[in-house]
């Protein structure tokens, strides 16, 4: 079997979304874009390392509505990313994996990650 | 030694790849939860901060420290990450091989400038 005959998972397009998947695949939707605000984070330090100036360019970007829109994504997707990560952390572990509590720690894990995310928000002066 | 492959000492003293990937993705995992959340509480004060506030706050060691841990955990945790997007999307072997070859560099890279910069930002350079 050649390799492009390989069967390729997860197979999104012919899989029913439901609270599980979507919530999974938000789980790597995040984690990919945490890494592009890791790359972010290296040029604010690189910038802070260099110059006053540069760093209040970088800083300038960060002040507008894009800048606080990727600010806010980035910090919505760590959140996320974590309370999701914590949930996979007790799956590898052996806990909560009946189909009832997956769909509980699901809800309870977005409601915090987007409480959380307001309050960093309201406490960090973005909004 | 005759130990049984369902055994989980057979399962932790395994240094197959998949196996080092695996518990590597863990355990930067675990570091990264409290990493993570002294990043967000640091982001809060140091969002309106200016030039003076960040470099003072980056002179204190502890501060530096941290920084430095959260981004060489969140690089690499980030490479292993991807290693699995990748290998479970891109069908082409070529292709795969090439992403992930980029990957590594990329990520190794910016862990090594983010690195310096904090070294240089500490030193007061």
């Amino acid at each position: 079997m050649s390799s492009s005959k390989r069967p390729l998972s997860p197979h999104l397009q012919v899989y029913k979304p439901q609270l599980t998947s979507v919530l999974s695949i938000t789980h790597r939707g995040t984690g990919v874009f945490l890494s592009l605000g890791a790359l972010a984070l290296t040029c604010w330090l690189i910038t802070l390392a260099i110059s006053v100036e540069l760093f209040n360019d970088f800083h300038q970007y960060m002040l507008t509505w894009y800048g606080k829109l990727f600010l806010t994504s980035f910090i919505f997707s760590l959140f996320y990313h974590l309370a999701n990560g914590v949930r996979h952390l007790f799956w590898d572990a052996g806990l909560g994996l009946e189909i009832s509590t997956t769909y509980k720690s699901g809800y309870l894990m977005v409601f915090v990650s987007i409480a959380l995310t307001i309050v960093t928000l309201f406490l960090g002066g973005v909004v | 030694m005759n130990i049984k492959l369902s055994s989980p000492i057979r399962i932790l003293i395994s240094s197959s790849e998949p196996v080092h990937h695996w518990w590597a993705q863990r355990l930067t995992a675990v570091a990264l939860v409290p990493l993570s959340l002294w990043f967000i509480y640091s982001l809060t004060t140091m969002y309106i901060a200016n030039y003076d506030t960040v470099i003072l706050w980056l002179s204190d060691l502890k501060n530096s420290l941290l920084m430095l841990f959260f981004i060489l955990t969140l690089y690499y945790h980030a490479a292993l990450g991807l290693q699995v997007v990748i290998e479970d999307y891109v069908e082409s072997v070529l292709q795969r091989k090439t992403l992930l070859l980029i990957i590594k560099i990329t990520s190794s890279l910016a862990a090594l400038c983010t690195a310096i910069a904090i070294f240089f930002i500490y030193m007061g350079y």
